[in-house]
């Protein structure tokens, strides 16, 4: 059995969700513009997967395999209800700005994947620390995302402003913004940098002859894995 | 009727679902290879979302409205949404089994794809009757079978480049959209 620690670390770094296992593209594209908005999307996706992992861990003898993907997608769908109404009430201007995106995490693919894939199968206490990981490794990447838009973008780093901007009308010289990261090709564009900065760190690793089995990218599983949700989540309705 | 158009053109075109809302990126990454995959991903995405944002806003407006609960949405829609695409399926395979064959495949697909639930919700936030809602589902379906069909026939253009080792699979796809991104920037003076 998997000490707390270790799916800490698992989640965060060895599986990070976004940067290795490439799950949950729509959120990390759509409110990376800023750092903070990274924070508010992250936190609020990680509280989702603890509290639903906690759950779904403690009904898993319970619930019957037949109908288990309903069940899940009930469960989420409750937590993510709970934490918007909560954002609503104390985080107004962040409600805003993430809009339509908080109601769609129930759709996050890592949610209802780490339900499946850990939650159902493992006691209460690592499924949370795992459902937190994974959270955390989601936040820190919409954060680095964020970051680099957010600076580029504007020349601001969590809303204030550190490059100080040209002002042609003083005459002072100063950063000039790309304004095209924080619109929506910026984020197709920084993603696949890091992607690209990924296979490159992979074909180096596997150049050294040391193994990067472990690093496995591509849609091609991801999109399984959320065909498979969605396949059996048919397949329990039946 | 000119409200409609305008409703058509915005999802279609304007506020693109993939390309500037990021709705469906996970099919639109995995599903554009061939360009006929890629029309019949679109097609069947059209079809669910089309007839989702019927259901949803029927319910919407005659059940959960009048009762008042609204804070409801969120999970009614995504288990309307999910038996919905099993129906289809099950009607289909049945009753169409030539559709069924052209759309079967991708079906199940579509239920984790959150355009199909990102517009059941928008069309509630943005107060859209139950005809504005059906007309705004189809267009935001139309527009992302423009995103997905253009971008797999780059894709198959791509095959014989000669890519940077470490842009091959993912990255260059990103790339490329990156350009359609701002491509579709141009539409924005439509409106």
């Amino acid at each position: 059995m998997n000490s707390c620690g270790e799916r800490l670390k698992n989640g965060i770094i060895d599986e990070n969700p976004i940067f290795v296992l490439l799950l949950g593209m729509c959120p990390t594209l759509a409110v990376t513009t800023s750092a903070m908005n990274g924070i508010g999307m992250g936190l609020s996706t990680t509280a989702v997967l603890v509290m639903s992992n906690m759950l779904i861990s403690m009904l898993r003898k319970i619930i019957p395999d037949s109908v288990r993907m309903p069940a899940f997608i009930v469960v989420v769908a409750s937590f993510v209800t709970i934490v918007d109404f909560l954002m609503e009430g104390f985080t107004p201007s962040l409600y805003d700005s993430l809009g339509i995106y908080i109601p769609l995490i129930v759709v996050n693919c890592i949610i209802l994947g780490r339900a499946e894939s850990y939650a159902s199968k493992n006691p209460v206490l690592p499924s949370i620390f795992d459902g937190l990981g994974m959270g955390l490794g989601f936040t820190v990447a919409l954060i680095a995302i964020g970051l680099v838009r957010e600076i580029i973008g504007a020349g601001q780093a969590f809303g204030y402003q550190i490059l100080p901007l040209a002002d042609e009308a003083a005459g002072t010289g100063g950063y000039v913004p790309v304004t095209v990261f924080i619109l929506a090709p910026g984020a197709f564009l920084v993603l696949a940098v890091l992607a690209a900065i990924q296979n490159k760190v992979k074909i180096n690793m596997e150049k050294k002859g040391k193994d990067a089995s472990k690093i496995q990218s591509g849609c091609g599983s991801d999109c399984a894995t959320c065909g498979g949700c969605g396949a059996s989540a048919g397949k329990g309705k039946e | 009727m000119g409200d409609l158009i305008l409703i058509a053109v915005g999802s279609a075109l304007v506020s693109n679902v993939v390309l500037s809302q990021f709705l469906g990126i996970c099919s639109f990454l995995g599903v554009s290879k061939k360009t006929e995959t890629a029309v019949g991903m679109g097609g069947a995405v059209i079809f669910v979302i089309t007839l989702a944002s019927l259901v949803a806003s029927l319910l919407y407006k005659f059940i959960l409205q009048p009762l008042g609960f609204d804070y409801l949405n969120t999970i009614v829609f995504i288990l309307v949404i999910a038996a919905l695409v099993q129906i289809v399926e099950m009607f289909l395979k049945k009753f169409v089994p030539s559709l069924y064959n052209a759309l079967g495949v991708y079906l199940p697909l579509i239920t984790t794809n959150c355009a199909v639930l990102g517009v059941a919700l928008n069309n509630v936030q943005d107060e859209y009757n139950i005809l504005e809602s059906v007309v705004n589902g189809f267009a935001t379906g139309v527009g992302y079978l423009i995103a997905i069909v253009l971008l797999a026939g780059i894709r198959e253009k791509m095959e014989y480049n000669d890519i940077p080792e470490s842009f091959k699979g993912i990255p260059i796809v990103l790339l490329t959209s990156t350009l359609m991104a701002i491509a579709f920037f141009g539409f924005s003076g439509l409106i």
